[in-house]
């Protein structure tokens, strides 16, 4: 059984580095969906799993694999954007700093004193995927795709969580899914209001917005 | 104690009902200052009950916060500090309802009430915290809520000016003083008063510096006054009042409060606390003689009368540690009754101003005059005030004074360090005098009397009844003050021995009171010859008018009121002997011809610490922190990088 979960780890590793070097918007919502129902199938994979975990499984994998991507989707076309994710640096910068985070990751799970996991690679590739999140934060323009970043972090947030609670990592994952949800929704809205007022989901542009100014640049 | 508590209550509450009533200014107005009215009349009654019985009362409420306990204490120095702090804000409260008419429907007078009365709160809260996190809380919303009252009229770009330099200086000392606290209260769990002690040495120097920074800050003591000539005269008149005639004494009590945990002293504490008193009056006085405005002629005499307080309690300090407990007794209860005195009289003399803002539209004293005519009962209220600032007798001024005299002169028979501070304190005492006489001479004559300069001082009018009516109360408890003062001896020094000083100084402060004695039965026979002679004029008079002709004007065929002396002619003599020190910027005429033609004059008093010493340093931190304002660029994505940055170095700090 153990090979199979780590079998998906190495997929979660791979979702990452896609997710560092696709340029489509849509191409992206869909990994980041695929990595959030492979991720909730992770605990099913460990022994017999309680009908409860089933019932988990199903929410979340209903949650992240089809009511994320149908809001995301809606959002991104009622938004009326560019298709692609803008990215502020390069592809292959993307890619190196992808990589760079993953080996730091492996040295920071080598250090971090957790019990000991059954599954290898879970603690470095939940850190990744952290990681991954935050780099698609900061280096996307796209609103959307910050909203994205930040379920990818929540895929890593809930893999950690199964390497530290391997039994019981449901409550947990509950609570954080239930505020994903309302996070995506807010921000559904928001990007959709953001986009109608602005006619752009450029965060860029919304620097504009910002109340501190120079005295020389003011007009 | 009970008593204190509802009248927190009642601030707090009539606060919220004039937030709620904005849209009502009247109403809004009504519960502002009946609330303030009220609670000040709560909050009297447990005052002076502790200052006659001498008793300290507490309060201990539980409150969830780390280091903090919801610890009242009511002790004589509180007491003492308090009963000034609702006599003023009670009789502000009532003056400024007829002081914000005049700005109903254009500005928001529910949030103006609001403000006030947390400010009145919050200054409460200062007075009787017993626990450092409850009074920096006060002490942090008394700078909010004044801050707001200081933008009040934020349409003028002055007046924003003046709200950020004082919103600085109000932060810089808060970050003085948790300093303080911090170091006050590092041996315990809580940071109660009463748990606090320091290890005589390089702390207690450390904390007590600190505390002179951040209170100084407040008091406005140079060299930290720079925010109180910009920020008193910017707000409304009654909140100037209240800011200069009590909010900046929080400043003093601070000090004495943190005296009080830093027994044993040192020496040297007590001549800094003297050199900056020294410097406070003597400059304060002599700033006060070059400006140009009412308001801001008070608020550098303010800075003076902070001065005198600061220098009472340093010549105490100084006779304490070199064990002459009757200087110490003489000059602390000299400084108490002068923060009594002084909150008084400056507060009645800032709504005089208030009044001649109003009646005459400005209060530039170049285009006042004549008001003696226009506005009587203004007028003669406002020299009432002036004289108790001069500390003539009978008025109030004087009591306070005329202590930490007596104090300097008992001293100087004695030798070592008591006799040189007494020398010092006695010549700055009086040369502060002389020239805040000068000051309040030329600022009460060029404005009241003569004949009006402008069009706007000849078509002045007395202020509404409420005004007038809270003038009055003030100008006669100034003259209650100064007929009872021996009588505030005993409070006093109940204050000084409940609070930090030596217990024995009563002693010492009672052989002041027969001289005082004898001054108030001088003053009670001068009252009464004032009395009889008026009762004879109107005697003689017997119903009829007199005859009113023109001033004789020399001989000059046409005399313009231009001709009078003004506000810088009268200071003239003694602005140019200082003029080192004022470096006012003037522009004279030269006369070279026998026939000169047309000729203006000018001179502009200079904010000399502020343009020569807090503008630079401001201006140099401000050129740094540009250098960084790429890190603050606006963009999201870098923002959250940041916070990513952040939280990762510290995991990796931490592995």
């Amino acid at each position: 059984m153990h090979t199979f979960a780590e079998l998906i780890i190495v997929l979660i590793i791979l979702l990452d580095l896609a997710l560092a070097v696709t340029g489509s918007l849509s191409s992206c919502i869909r990994l980041v969906a695929l990595q959030g129902v492979v991720a909730g199938l992770l605990p099913l994979l460990a022994g017999a799993p309680h009908p409860r975990a089933l019932l988990f499984a199903a929410v979340i994998v209903t949650l992240k694999g089809a009511v994320f991507p149908w809001l995301l989707m809606r959002a991104r076309d009622q938004s009326g954007a560019r298709k692609d994710v803008e990215p502020l640096i390069s592809y292959p910068a993307s890619i190196a700093l992808c990589i760079g985070a993953f080996i730091a990751s492996s040295w920071m799970g080598s250090r971090l004193p957790l019990p000991e996991t059954q599954v290898a690679w879970i603690v470095p590739a939940s850190l990744a995927t952290i990681f991954t999140g935050f780099l698609l934060i900061t280096t996307r323009s796209k609103a959307i795709t910050q909203v994205l970043g930040y379920l990818v972090i929540e895929n890593g947030i809930y893999i950690f969580g199964l390497a530290l609670f391997v039994e019981q990592p449901m409550m947990v994952e509950l609570a954080i899914l239930l505020d994903v949800f309302v996070a995506v929704f807010v921000m559904g809205i928001a990007i959709f209001h953001i986009s109608r007022e602005f006619d752009h989901i450029d965060t860029a542009e919304l620097s504009e917005l910002s109340d501190w100014r120079r005295a020389g640049d003011a007009k | 104690m009970l008593l204190v508590l509802l009248s927190f209550v009642i601030l707090l509450f009539s606060a919220l009902l004039a937030l709620c009533l904005g849209r009502n200014p009247d109403r809004a107005q009504d519960a502002g200052a009946y609330g303030a009215a009220a609670a000040s009349v709560a909050g009297l009654i447990p005052s002076v009950h502790t200052l006659i019985s001498g008793n300290t009362w507490s309060l201990s409420l539980p409150w969830p916060v780390p280091l903090g306990s919801f610890t009242l204490t009511l002790d004589p120095l509180a007491a003492f500090f308090l009963v000034p702090l609702f006599i003023l804000t009670g009789l502000a409260a009532v003056y400024g309802v007829d002081y914000l008419r005049h700005y109903s429907g254009r500005k928001p007078l529910g949030l103006a009430w609001a403000a006030f009365n947390v400010l009145t709160a919050s200054m409460a809260l200062v007075f009787t915290a017993g626990n450092a996190v409850l009074f920096i809380l006060g002490w942090e919303l008394m700078a909010a809520s004044s801050f707001l009252l200081v933008l009040f009229e934020h349409e003028k770009a002055q007046v924003r000016r003046a709200a950020f330099i004082y919103i600085t200086a109000g932060g810089t000392g808060a970050l003085c003083l948790l300093a303080a606290f911090s170091l006050l209260g590092s041996g315990s769990a809580v940071l109660d008063f009463g748990s606090f002690s320091v290890s005589p040495g390089g702390v207690a120097s450390a904390v007590f510096l600190l505390a002179l920074c951040g209170f100084g800050l407040k008091a406005g003591s140079i060299p930290f006054h720079v925010w109180l000539p910009e920020a008193h005269p910017a707000a409304p008149s009654h909140v100037s009042a209240v800011m200069s005639g009590i909010m900046i004494k929080t400043g003093v009590y601070g000090i004495i409060r943190v005296l009080g945990f830093l027994t044993p002293w040192q020496e040297w504490w007590g001549w800094t606390l003297l050199f900056i008193g020294a410097a406070s009056s003597l400059l304060g006085a002599l700033f006060s003689l070059a400006q140009h405005e009412l308001k801001r002629v008070l608020a550098y005499s303010s800075i003076e009368n902070v001065g005198i307080i600061l220098l009472a309690l340093g010549l105490g300090v100084i006779g304490v540690v070199s064990r002459a407990y009757p200087l110490a007794g003489l000059a602390f209860a000299g400084a108490l009754l002068h923060v009594l005195n002084h909150s008084l009289f400056k507060g009645l003399l800032f709504m005089g101003a208030g009044s001649v803002l109003q009646g005459a539209g400005t209060a530039e004293l170049d285009a006042l005059g004549g008001l003696s005519k226009r506005m009587p009962g203004t007028a003669t209220l406002f020299f009432a005030g002036s004289a108790a600032a001069c500390a003539l007798p009978p008025f109030n001024g004087f009591a306070g004074e005329f202590l930490i005299y007596i104090g300097a002169f008992r001293s100087v028979n004695a030798s070592g360090a008591p006799a040189l501070a007494g020398v010092i304190a006695g010549l700055s005492l009086a040369c502060a005098g002389a020239l805040a006489a000068a000051a309040f001479t030329r600022a009460g004559g060029t404005a009241f009397l003569g004949e009006p300069r402008t069009g706007r001082a000849a078509g002045a009018h007395e202020p509404g009844p409420l005004m007038l009516f809270s003038m009055r109360a003030l100008a006669l408890l100034c003259l209650l003050a100064g007929l009872a003062s021996p009588f505030l001896l005993l409070p006093a020094a109940r204050a000084v021995g409940s609070g930090f000083g030596p217990a024995s100084g009563y002693a010492a402060a009672q052989t002041a009171a027969v001289p005082l004695i004898y001054i108030s039965a001088g003053g009670l026979l001068l009252l009464a010859i004032i009395a009889m002679a008026a009762a004879k004029r109107r005697a003689f008079l017997g119903g009829k008018k007199p005859a009113v002709g023109a001033t004789w004007d020399c001989g000059y065929a046409a005399p313009t009121p231009r001709m009078q002396y003004g506000a810088s002619s009268f200071a003239q003599p003694l602005t140019d002997f200082f003029q080192p020190v004022l470096r006012k910027i003037g522009q004279y005429p030269v006369i070279s011809e026998y026939f000169p033609g047309r000729a203006s004059f000018s001179t502009e008093a200079q904010a000399v610490f502020y343009n020569s010493f807090y503008y630079p340093v401001a201006a140099r931190i401000r050129d740094l922190a540009y250098r960084f304002s790429w890190i603050q660029h606006g963009r999201l994505q870098i923002y959250i990088m940041y916070i990513v940055v952040t939280l990762m170095g510290l995991l990796i700090w931490k592995l």
